[in-house]
């Protein structure tokens, strides 16, 4: 470096911490060596934010929040992503890259909650990046949900009236809760503005904040790895860890190989497979909302419908309430539940490497569970469907609620004093 | 700050004193901002009664009309679709109409003023999906061969009889609403206001 480049950076160094910040997060913040391909989803998460925030961006450029009807009779709002998809130079494009991003955002974050479930990345000491990773999975929903709602088709309102609907079975409060939530007796131009609102302001600031807190948590306590044992426990002379290795330039250039493929496979689906066969975009949101008219099969986009089927599968009244209330509170179990498992798995090994039978047979039983959920959750409800919809409910909390006696009786395999790398 | 430094006390009660009225003015600041989100005065003025014409509805046909942007389904019942309420009483939760789903001209075994019209918002008491009109009774609705007519919810799978009446075991806690509503003449009906309210 000149002196001259130098001296500025001095110059900055004494008013703002630029120099120490890239060292503590980039250059001299030691990662374990032996990352795996499960480790690219966290920075792949964080390019799939930066995709949506530009989209959006340009998106509200173009985009109207209006739900009454233009002189042909359309939803302003609706008609608006119309113009954006045909009148607007690369309106298209940028419409695909948010739509499909917000699928892509789903696939990459439930991988990464995988990896974490995998190596155990929950375990102490990172609770606390496991909590803000919940809560930052729970914005996320809620982010998608308020941004479905905007283009106006009918699977964006009819979506919304279920969603909204669930909260006025909360006893007492609900239906003044619903009526707040939609600014309006029913949905209307108040409840696509207000959702506007939180789309574009003030849920992207909420995850923005809690993706800094969990990045700051995991750089205070380190990466855990897929060996799950501590690096820091094993330094050199220099206090750096043995196992480890530089973020920058190791883990920078391993996760560009990471965003090439995912960049590849992202362009495939925005430029042949848009609409992902209707689960990505639905066809029956191509139809402008019409209050009067359900369409004739209701399903969630892809990644709500685990959740969606543990809501229906709940089918009987519990003290005087609602089905639906419980169904209501099964749902929202199903997600807060993930935040405890740092205090569930009492398995003396983190990583799945040395967990016992038991542990992994209850993660497959668990994924599977989760799979035919999610595939239940896009289809109509029978009653046989409904069965195993609860009967794949049930699996999933006891995966959780078991996971302190059968983590315990488990046979571990002894943990390495260091990662294995070859 | 040492141990042994004495406290003023006067003065750290001071500081609470002002530190709870600030919060409490912090708190009260929120009113407007939560109040903001209540329905606003035009949206409380709308949903004026509508009036609607059945003379053209045929027996055994549904009509829909925008109320409050809800549809409110008015279905011309036959003598048979009105006997088929006899048989789906011991199937539906609350045959009675005991929950106040409907104003008390309508508690009755048809759920409504004329026997032959029935009136109802078209919307499930479930999760708020408008129900698919099943009114054709047999299998050829889907419905399954002992199907005596009624409503399907395509949300969550809710069945309704043709008086609106929700079936036993099913998502949808209480029957269908019947909305006020008055015959303005035989075959005029206001929904919306029955001139009780």
């Amino acid at each position: 470096m000149t002196t001259k480049s130098q001296a500025l950076v001095n110059w900055i160094d004494e008013r703002f911490p630029l120099t120490s910040s890239i060292k503590g997060h980039l250059t001299e913040y030691y990662a374990p060596k032996n990352f795996n391909f499960w480790y690219f989803f966290g920075s792949l998460a964080l390019l799939v934010l930066v995709i949506q925030i530009v989209t959006g961006i340009f998106l509200v450029m173009h985009y109207k929040p209006d739900g009454t009807l233009n002189s042909a009779g359309i939803p302003v709002a609706f008609a608006s992503v119309e113009y954006i998809m045909r009148e607007v130079p690369g309106g298209w494009l940028i419409r695909y890259l948010h739509s499909t991003g917000a699928s892509a955002f789903f696939v990459v974050v439930y991988l990464h909650m995988f990896r974490g479930l995998l190596y155990g990345s929950y375990r102490k000491p990172r609770e606390l990046i496991w909590i803000f990773g919940t809560l930052i999975f729970l914005v996320l929903m809620a982010e998608a949900f308020m941004g479905y709602l905007l283009p106006w088709g009918q699977m964006s309102f009819w979506g919304a009236q279920v969603i909204i609907n669930l909260f006025s079975a909360i006893p007492l409060i609900g239906p003044d809760l619903a009526l707040m939530i939609r600014g309006d007796y029913v949905i209307g131009d108040a409840t696509l503005n207000r959702f506007f609102a939180f789309h574009v302001i003030a849920v992207p600031l909420i995850l923005i904040g809690l993706v800094a807190a969990h990045i700051i948590a995991l750089h205070e306590v380190g990466s855990n790895n897929p060996d799950g044992v501590e690096i820091k426990k094993k330094k050199d002379a220099n206090g750096i860890p043995l196992d480890g290795i530089p973020f920058h330039p190791y883990y920078t250039v391993k996760d560009i190989v990471g965003v090439v493929g995912f960049l590849i496979l992202f362009s495939a689906v925005v430029f042949f497979w848009p609409e992902g066969g209707g689960y990505f975009l639905e066809y029956n949101n191509f139809i402008p909302a019409d209050p009067l008219t359900t369409p004739l099969h209701i399903a969630p986009v892809w990644y709500f419908t685990p959740f969606y089927s543990v809501l229906r599968a709940v089918t009987y009244p519990l003290f005087g309430i609602d089905a639906k209330f419980w169904g209501v509170v099964a749902m929202g179990a199903s997600v807060v539940i993930i935040a405890f498992l740092p205090w569930l798995d009492r398995s003396p090994a983190k990583s799945i490497r040395y967990k016992g039978p038991i542990f992994k047979a209850a993660l497959v039983v668990f994924i599977i569970s989760f799979f035919i959920l999610g595939y239940l959750g896009v289809l109509p409800p029978t009653p046989m469907r409904t069965l195993v919809a609860q009967i794949c409910s049930v699996l999933y909390f006891a995966f959780f609620l078991l996971m302190p006696w059968y983590s315990k009786l488990d046979k571990c395999k002894p943990e390495p004093d260091r990662v294995n790398f070859k | 700050m040492s141990v042994d430094q004495k406290m003023d006390s006067s003065r750290r009660t001071l500081l609470f004193a002002t530190s709870a009225v600030g919060g409490v003015a912090a708190v009260a600041t929120a009113v407007p901002f939560v109040a903001s989100l209540s329905p606003s005065a035009r949206a409380r003025a709308a949903g004026a009664p509508v009036e609607a014409d059945i003379s053209k509805l045929a027996p055994g046909e549904l009509m829909t009309v925008e109320w409050r942007g809800k549809p409110v389904w008015v279905l011309r019942r036959t003598p048979e679709m009105l006997a088929s309420l006899e048989r789906t009483a011991d199937k539906v939760s609350d045959p009675e109409s005991a929950v106040p789903q409907q104003p008390p001209y309508a508690t009755n075994a048809h759920r409504s003023i004329n026997p032959e019209y029935m009136v109802m918002v078209g919307i499930c008491t479930h999760l708020g999906c408008s129900p698919s009109s099943k009114v054709a009774a047999g299998a050829e609705g889907g419905m399954g061969a002992d199907w005596a007519g009624g409503f399907f919810c395509p949300c969550h799978g809710s069945t309704f009889d043709l008086a609106g009446r929700v079936f036993k075991s099913m998502p949808a806690p209480t029957n269908l609403e019947v909305p006020p509503h008055k015959y303005l003449a035989d075959t005029m009906l206001l929904i919306g206001d029955d001139g009780k309210a």
